[in-house]
């Protein structure tokens, strides 16, 4: 066995380790680095009982409501398994609209998700306006617009 | 011995080295220049603005080849690391040394450029989501090779160590890249799938073209970098001086 060999098996050796133990560390918080749970895995019992925690979701059609005289909107988050009701006081961001992807930070009050904040969440897909890719159907449509905006994240 | 592998041995000898990234890198810097020019005139003029992010989609033709580039400079650095460690090749630990501060400035442009962008689209600067926690771990495993790789009396005991960090900091690369596919984040999936683009042909090729730049771009820079860490190390040697002194 040459001294260069060696080394060549310490290095590989030393690579197998620090990428095992990583790969270990991330197993184990896995649930932690979702940076959001959706309606499905608030279901599934998924969300802290206690304390806020970050909700994502599509914005469902028509269920968007602003009360005159205040900036309180409400509207439902889905993933089209399971739908949840927000309410949220503030600025929203420019990309806030019916069939986007959303992500709310707040906790659950008596069945309805009380947000503090709104953030909007891009797509993958950059097009120009007025260019409407034609779809197989409406519940395809949803289906892919629903992969592309979650992600296929790992479940907890 | 075969001819290719003659050529890498002889590419390993710095004065071979120092006389062959002179042309090359020279080459790099037109070829570099012409593309980003190009892909910046695509991007910022001919490419049509976005449905739903306007004129605001722009970012990603720095943001993209920017966040590219930390990765894949990293790369480099990790497999200059494993050559040094291994096959004790002096100037493999010299592209690693002239690498690092590169990626780091590609990093910290990349994640600059999608801060900017974030607060007008997502509407905050910074999420602890896990793609952007990656990437700037990435900027602090840059930063820590370049201060690893200059803390020693000895450069040699300096370019090992920074050696190791960079294969063990590597692990970082395939996290940054999978982190939207692995986990559920606030920063979008990927725009590529496989060799197809979920980006309109007329928005994507000033990207391409952009990527392509960046990495000419790099190139140039790594040789010219490469260049005068080779003549720090070697300052005591006769051909050197020799370079030096005509």
């Amino acid at each position: 066995m040459t001294r260069r060999y060696q080394r060549l098996v310490m290095v590989l050796l030393m690579l197998g380790c620090v990428s095992l133990a990583v790969g270990f560390a991330l197993r184990a918080f896995n649930g932690d680095l979702l940076y959001y749970i959706t309606p499905t895995q608030l279901y599934e019992g998924h969300a802290p009982v206690r304390g806020q925690f970050r909700l994502g979701g599509i914005v469902e059609k028509g269920s968007v409501t602003r009360i005159p005289g205040s900036m309180t909107v409400r509207f439902t988050l889905t993933d089209f398994k399971h739908t949840v009701p927000v309410v949220y006081t503030g600025i929203l961001p420019d990309l806030f609209r019916v069939g986007q992807g959303i992500v709310v930070r707040g906790r659950m009050v008596s069945g309805i998700f009380q947000a503090t904040q709104v953030l909007a969440k891009h797509g993958a897909k950059y097009m120009p306006p007025g260019i409407h890719q034609p779809h197989p159907s409406p519940n395809e449509e949803k289906m892919l617009a629903l992969k592309r905006d979650l992600g296929e994240g790992t479940k907890p | 011995m075969t001819q290719f592998s003659l050529f890498f041995h002889r590419l390993a000898s710095p004065p071979h080295f120092y006389e062959l990234s002179k042309p090359w890198g020279r080459a790099f810097s037109w070829i570099a220049l012409v593309l980003i020019l190009v892909g910046l005139f695509g991007g910022l003029w001919l490419a049509p603005r976005d449905f739903q992010q306007g004129n605001g989609f722009r970012i990603m033709y720095v943001h993209v080849p920017s966040a590219w580039m930390s990765l894949f400079v990293f790369m480099v650095m990790a497999a200059s690391a494993f050559v040094g460690l291994v096959w004790r090749m002096r100037l493999a630990y010299a592209v690693a040394a002239a690498s690092a501060p590169l990626g780091a400035a590609f990093t910290a442009v990349a994640l600059v450029t999608g801060s900017l962008w974030g607060k007008p689209m997502w509407g905050t600067y910074w999420v602890w989501d896990a793609r952007l926690t990656s990437e700037l771990i990435l900027f602090f495993l840059y930063l820590g090779f370049i201060t690893l790789n200059r803390s020693f009396e000895d450069q040699q005991t300096g370019d090992r160590a920074a050696a190791i960090l960079a294969l063990v900091g590597a692990v970082d690369i395939p996290i940054v890249h999978y982190s939207v596919d692995w986990w559920q984040t606030l920063h979008q999936g990927s725009s590529f799938k496989g060799l197809t683009s979920e980006i309109a042909p007329s928005m994507l090729w000033p990207l391409l073209v952009m990527m392509t730049g960046f990495m000419f771009y790099y190139g140039w820079l790594v040789l010219w970098r490469t260049r005068s860490e080779i003549l720090l190390r070697e300052s005591d040697r006769e051909w050197t001086k020799r370079v030096v002194g005509s």
